[in-house]
């Protein structure tokens, strides 16, 4: 991952935030991301992502959970090694829908949980670049990246007319990195100095 | 979709003049302090609990579980009834998080962490019964499925007993990320705060490098509402298949065919209960009266006497069953075992009737319901009551089984078995109190989420609305981004 050079715009309000991202997307303006405290409903529709398809890749851990219990279960007690119970029926499938749903349930749920992780690459030891502190507490951080055309006195004057409360110019690594939150550099930052 | 306006007449969910930056302040801040004495006091008396807990644990691997007082047809005691206890304490935290996310019940932000903490919680404690009670411990992994050289020799799957370690091991596992996932936007809040350079670091790791950005939080709502659709049956077939273990034999008092439902409401009745008693302390020593209200207790005490009810509805259709059956041995375990106050085991079933299904019915009175002393005493009695009511379900229906000859002894648990249940109050406790210590106890995200809507101070700003005319109303709301 390169590093890049973002504007950044802080709003302390939601009101104030939504028609703000209409106008700098109308304006022609990358935005990389807006960084919120909580879910703010509606915003990724205005920023124009699409909707999230996660709930598929459930589907399809669910599914596979179900035919590994049905598969697994008939096979041991039908064919690998069939027992007797009571003189019922090698093949119980009433008897078998417990523990069915319950491995559907628990594929699908931990199939997800990893799935999300990994689309939003966070993991214990994973440190990013926060451009604000205050955006898990009470600001909505906007965050626009800069192309060599752009103005960045224009966009940081842009961003003020339109409710920001406070903005400034970072340079900054997009990706993620192992690293510690209580120490500040970046741990490959002085390898790339060796080489240079 | 998001609800831009929430009627006056509504109670407001969080109380005082609060902003995004308060409610941080708010709820954090007992993380961030040193703990009260009371906390140590608290915390000291669980982890002795705890330590006595695993003595008895310890003696019971030494000497086997015959140092219980269990006998020849009570084979199982107060290990079961404390197991089903400690499970059905453990649904209301998926509960209130799954069933009243997907309908939509905005007062469940301001319980819902605790709660699932507790769930946690006490699932784990209601695992060590089993565990423990297997005798040879270190046999335990034969439950497991898997390619042996005894045979291979398969566990039984048509065995609801098999049944049940799937869906407690399903349960824990979907519970704990339920929980974690709605954890790691709390825990980024705390690590931005933090001002020492452990907790940063901690917070840090333990936030997964949570960002907040929003194409996160929309794949984090897709994964809490599938989660949530996923735990809604879930929820309702762990206790199903807990009462399967008695409701597929023949023992007369188990061989019910309403154990399923009767026991997932026993499960939300007595969770409930537990999550009040431990509201009540939290919002009293955390201060977080404005964020667990009045109107968020009396909204548990409700689903209480509701559960309560049915609950009573059940033990009355089990006693007419019992006799309209003509069955001799069910009306024996019913009429006598059970409901003949002077028989041996008489006094457990009244004692049953009294604290489940007579005393709830006082939160018919909204008085009451808003009354603290009254709910924190309530939710004791009631979680009394249903620990006499698995009591009542294992020890009269097996203390005289179909041999005279063999009902003699009066069960009785022996020092080692309360050690026993003393010692995951202790587990529980002891998780409960570093839980508090070190973990957001409410939902700091989701409470900014309704603040808008439905913070006191928010409200007052809607009353133009009040006034619309409908279809200004309409309008407008089918307009909101």
């Amino acid at each position: 991952m390169a590093k890049k050079k973002f504007v950044v715009g802080c709003f302390d309000d939601e009101a104030v935030l939504f028609p703000a991202v209409k106008k700098v997307r109308s304006a022609g303006y990358k935005i990389h991301d807006v960084y919120t405290p909580f879910a703010v409903h509606g915003l990724d529709h205005a920023m124009g992502l699409r909707e999230t398809s996660l709930h598929t890749a459930g589907f399809i851990y669910g599914i596979t959970g179900t035919s590994t219990a049905l598969g697994c279960i008939s096979w041991i007690l039908a064919k690998d090694w069939p027992l007797n119970f009571g003189g019922k029926p090698h093949f119980a499938l009433p008897a078998w829908i417990p523990i069915t749903f319950e491995l559907t349930v628990l594929f699908a749920a931990v199939g997800m949980v990893l799935t999300f992780c990994y689309l939003c690459q966070i993991a214990p030891f994973v440190k990013k670049h926060h451009f604000h502190a205050r955006a898990t507490d009470d600001l909505f951080v906007m965050v626009i990246e800069c192309t060599e055309k752009t103005n960045v006195d224009d966009l940081k004057s842009f961003l003020s007319n339109n409710g920001a409360i406070e903005t400034d110019v970072q340079i900054a690594e997009a990706g993620w990195w192992l690293g510690r939150y209580d120490q500040d550099e970046l741990p490959f930052e002085n390898k790339q100095t060796v080489a240079a | 979709m998001h609800l831009k306006y929430e009627s006056q007449l509504r109670e407001p969910l969080v109380s005082g003049n609060k902003t995004y930056h308060q409610v941080t302040e708010d709820i954090i801040r007992p993380i961030e302090a040193k703990p009260s004495r009371l906390w140590y006091i608290g915390f000291y008396i669980a982890v002795a609990l705890l330590c006595f807990g695993i003595y008895s644990i310890y003696r019971d691997v030494t000497y086997g579980i015959g140092q219980w007082n269990l006998n020849k047809t009570i084979g199982w005691g107060w290990d079961i009834t404390n197991f089903v206890w400690w499970v059905g304490i453990g649904h209301a935290g998926t509960l209130i998080s799954a069933i009243l996310l997907l309908f939509r019940q905005g007062w469940r932000t301001g319980v819902n962490r605790a709660a699932e903490a507790m769930t946690i919680f006490a699932v784990m404690c209601a695992g060590q019964f089993p565990i423990w009670h297997m005798g040879r411990v270190w046999m335990a992994f034969f439950v497991l499925p898997y390619p042996n050289t005894r045979g291979p020799l398969w566990v039984n799957f048509n065995s609801p007993l098999l049944w049940d370690v799937f869906a407690i091991s399903t349960y824990f596992t979907v519970s704990l990320l339920f929980w974690y996932s709605g954890l790691l936007p709390d825990l980024a809040t705390v690590r931005d705060r933090a001002f020492t350079k452990l907790r940063k670091r901690l917070y840090g790791i333990a936030s997964f490098g949570w960002s907040g950005s929003t194409k996160h939080w929309q794949r984090h709502e897709s994964l809490s509402l599938v989660l949530a659709g996923l735990s809604t049956p879930l929820v309702l077939s762990v206790h199903t298949i807990v009462s399967f273990d008695f409701a597929t034999s023949v023992v007369p008092g188990w061989h019910t065919t309403i154990f399923p439902p009767y026991f997932v409401a026993g499960a939300i009745f007595s969770g409930f209960a537990m999550v009040q008693t431990l509201m009540v302390i939290i919002r009293k020593v955390f201060e977080m009266e404005d964020y667990i209200t009045m109107g968020h207790i009396e909204a548990m005490n409700k689903v209480i006497v509701l559960t309560g009810s049915i609950v009573g509805i059940a033990y009355l259709t089990e006693l007419f069953m019992g006799w309209y059956s003509q069955n001799k041995y069910e009306g024996y375990t019913f009429w006598y075992s059970r409901a003949y106050l002077f028989s041996p085991y008489g006094w457990s079933y009244w004692g049953m009737m009294a604290c489940n299904v007579l005393s709830p019915q006082i939160f018919w009175f909204r008085k009451m319901r808003r009354n603290l002393f009254v709910t924190f005493f309530m939710s004791i009695i009631v979680n009394i009551g249903m620990w006499f009511e698995r009591f009542v379900i294992i020890v009269t229906s097996l203390y005289r089984d179909y041999l005279p000859s063999s009902w003699s002894v009066y069960y009785s648990p022996s020092i080692w078995e309360i050690g026993f249940y003393a010692g995951t109050f202790g587990l529980f406790f002891t998780c409960f109190f570093l839980f508090a210590k070190y973990f957001p106890v409410i939902a700091v995200a989701e409470i900014k989420y309704v603040l808008k809507t439905s913070g006191e101070s928010f409200k007052d700003n809607m009353g133009h609305i009040e006034a619309e005319s409908l279809e200004t109303f309409v309008h407008e709301q089918a307009h909101a981004h």
